[in-house]
């Protein structure tokens, strides 16, 4: 097993190699190393970079990734990628730490190294591409609920644990611009714990407690699913709208049933579009990185960087009807 | 005199929650409601057959961990197949459900009949094989509600005589235990195995094999539940029913069967999971702190054991009645 991956993965090598040999000088070739392989969710973000390797013209993706989610796995990619020579890797790390020497090490031969989705620790990447910022998700999450509620109404939050750093980061990121609907009132915030059928239960408890409910946000991919199942076995589908942050495989269903009119979350498509756009313009040395730095990213507008040298993306991408029978089978 | 006791005890159980759903009347009207109610019996079915299957493999002195892994195989397996082959019929995945849960007690069972391992180090070892098979075969992926077939989800919500037939599902189990503890053989050997295992081999019961048969039946049921769950939920994943081996255990404590085997009833095992059951369905309608949730849960737990304590201490002692007062 080992020697055959070993001997594939040798092959593999060879065969860019030779593959440098034919291709132009110029040529700028970047790769995007996934977290593993096989994940639908990179093999998106890999279609949205060649995207940007087409529009930018004389660019070369290299599509790579370990076979499993493991650090180790990733740093045997990255010694490979520096023995060819890349002008550029984008990286979404298994681990923050672990892979730093061998990105310092690449650094240090003039490759260009920012990491995206997952991070890196700032020491081991020029720069750093999060999807989406918690100000940005704060404010799409009551948005989403707010734009099918046109005469206001009452919302609930459906979150993971009470302790959850990031659900609560969002949860008060959207209360800071609830002023912007004066006519929507948020009447619970309660706690699936990420569990499905605690979840399940705390959506009925809400449709209960609150007769007049018109939206449950679930800012988590397994409360948004419970909810939506929680709506539609009380028949409740067409008055309480749930929305939040899921994936497109795992709410299809509720779009379907049309217990959530839409959700959200990042497009790995623009994600893989804008890592390319960036790591090209560094490569070329049309940018570079440091705080307050923009970067111009194509169709997806630009990034600025902040004091850490990280940038957001954009506002988490809205799925609704029209758009889900293209993504569910993505990831 | 034994016999009395349980009653009594059962009426504290059934006064404890006539107290408890009234109190939550109280803060949020609507709650005893004769349909509400039957929601609460509906959302407690699966802990009800889970509960009753555990008290078989406590009745015999041993415990069970690994049913909810069990339970999220099973229906992990029914997803996949369901999703792979949609023209399957359901009742073959429920047999299938049944029959794979029914193997995996089984092989619990072997390993505490026939190697003498303590069964709480055997359950505790499936525990996580159980759920780490359900990372093997999935690969971490989910099954969701839109690849399960519009059968497979339906039946357990299906209306019958105005309860869901997951209701029913469970009805039909608690009738068959009543039976089963009751009315045979095998019932009564539960309790005679519990209560004093060298008795028991000496009127001709096979400890270990009826061990093997508590675990057997125990294994089949949570097989029901995995099929129950992932089509009540309609999502399939791998921390699926998470941590419920400690409910269904809970659940079982608080009906008053005795951890120390061959002392509990049907009825003990069902109100104890209704009573679960009913807290889980309050705390989020009476508007009680999320931080406050788990130490009631806790509690609750906590005073029943208290209540199981006293009763063990008073009796089974008294081996001469006349000798109790001396005077």
């Amino acid at each position: 097993m080992t020697l055959t991956r070993r001997f594939a993965i040798g092959l593999g090598l060879a065969a860019s190699l030779m593959g440098t040999t034919a291709m132009a000088q110029d040529s700028v070739r970047i790769a995007l190393v996934a977290k593993s392989l096989g994940n639908g969710f990179f093999e998106a973000a890999a279609r949205g970079a060649e995207e940007a390797a087409e529009e930018l013209g004389n660019t070369e993706i290299i599509y790579t990734g370990p076979t499993s989610t493991t650090a180790e796995g990733q740093i045997e990619v990255i010694n490979s990628l520096i023995a060819q020579r890349v002008d550029a890797i984008a990286i979404s790390a298994n681990d923050p730490d672990a892979v730093v020497p061998a990105l310092q090490k690449a650094m240090q031969r003039g490759i260009t190294v920012i990491s995206w989705d997952s991070g890196v620790a700032p020491e081991g990447r020029e720069m750093h591409l999060a999807p989406s910022s918690d100000e940005l998700i704060g404010r799409t999450i009551i948005k989403l609920a707010a734009d099918h509620l046109p005469e206001g109404g009452e919302v609930a939050v459906l979150s993971a644990t009470s302790t959850s750093t990031n659900q609560n980061t969002w949860i008060a990121e959207m209360e800071k611009v609830m002023d912007q609907y004066p006519d929507i009132e948020v009447v619970a915030t309660v706690y699936g714990d990420d569990l499905a059928d605690k979840s399940y239960r705390e959506a009925q408890g809400l449709m209960q407690t609150y007769p007049d409910l018109d939206a449950i946000i679930a800012p988590t991919s397994v409360g948004i699913v419970a909810a939506a199942q929680a709506v539609q076995d009380a028949s409740k589908v067409g008055q309480v709208n749930v929305t939040g942050l899921g994936l497109p495989s795992e709410m299809a269903g509720a779009i379907e049933s049309g217990a959530s009119k839409s959700f959200a979350i990042w497009n790995p498509v623009d994600l893989g579009y804008t890592t390319a756009m960036i790591a090209h313009a560094l490569a070329t040395d049309e940018a570079t990185a440091e705080p307050g730095a923009e970067i111009d990213t194509g169709r997806m507008g630009s990034v600025t960087l902040d004091e850490d040298n990280q940038a957001a993306m954009s506002e988490p991408f809205t799925y609704d009807e029209s758009n889900i029978d293209e993504f569910k089978s993505i990831f | 005199m034994i016999r009395d006791f349980i009653k009594s005890r059962e009426a504290i159980l059934v006064g404890a929650l006539i107290a408890l759903i009234l109190l939550v009347e109280i803060r949020f009207s609507g709650f005893a409601s004769p349909g509400n109610l039957a929601s609460v019996f509906n959302d407690t079915s699966i802990l009800i057959i889970l509960a009753l299957g555990q008290m078989l493999v406590i009745l015999t002195r041993c415990i069970d961990l690994s049913l909810a892994s069990n339970l999220a195989l099973t229906g992990m397996v029914t997803a996949m197949i369901n999703a792979a082959i949609p023209g399957l019929p359901v009742i073959a995945l429920i047999a299938l459900a049944i029959g794979l849960g029914t193997l995996m007690g089984m092989f619990n069972g072997i390993l505490v009949w026939k190697l003498d391992i303590p069964p709480i180090v055997v359950t505790l070892g499936t525990l996580t094989i159980y759920r780490g098979l359900v990372f093997l075969i999935s690969g971490g992926e989910w099954v969701n509600s839109h690849e399960m077939g519009e059968a497979y989800k339906a039946l357990p919500r299906l209306d019958f005589l105005g309860l869901p037939v997951l209701s029913w599902i469970a009805i039909a189990v608690i009738a068959g235990f009543v039976i089963l503890v009751n009315r045979s053989g095998l019932g009564r050997a539960f309790y005679a195995v519990g209560g004093n295992p060298h008795a028991a081999v000496y009127t001709g019961i096979d400890v270990g094999r009826t061990r093997f048969a508590a675990f057997t039946i125990a294994g089949g049921l949570a097989g029901l539940c995995g099929y129950l769950w992932v089509s009540r939920y309609a999502v399939a994943y791998v921390d699926v029913a998470g941590g419920f081996e400690l409910d269904v255990v809970a659940a079982c404590v608080i009906g008053g069967i005795s951890i120390a085997g061959g002392l509990g009833t049907v009825t003990g095992a069902v109100l104890g999971a209704l009573f679960l059951g009913a807290i889980k369905n309050a705390l989020p309608v009476a508007g009680i702190s999320p931080f406050w949730q788990l130490a009631i849960s806790g509690a609750a737990i906590i005073i029943a054991v208290a209540f199981n304590a006293q009763s063990s201490r008073k009796q089974g002692r008294i081996i001469l009645k006349s000798a109790e007062h001396p005077t």
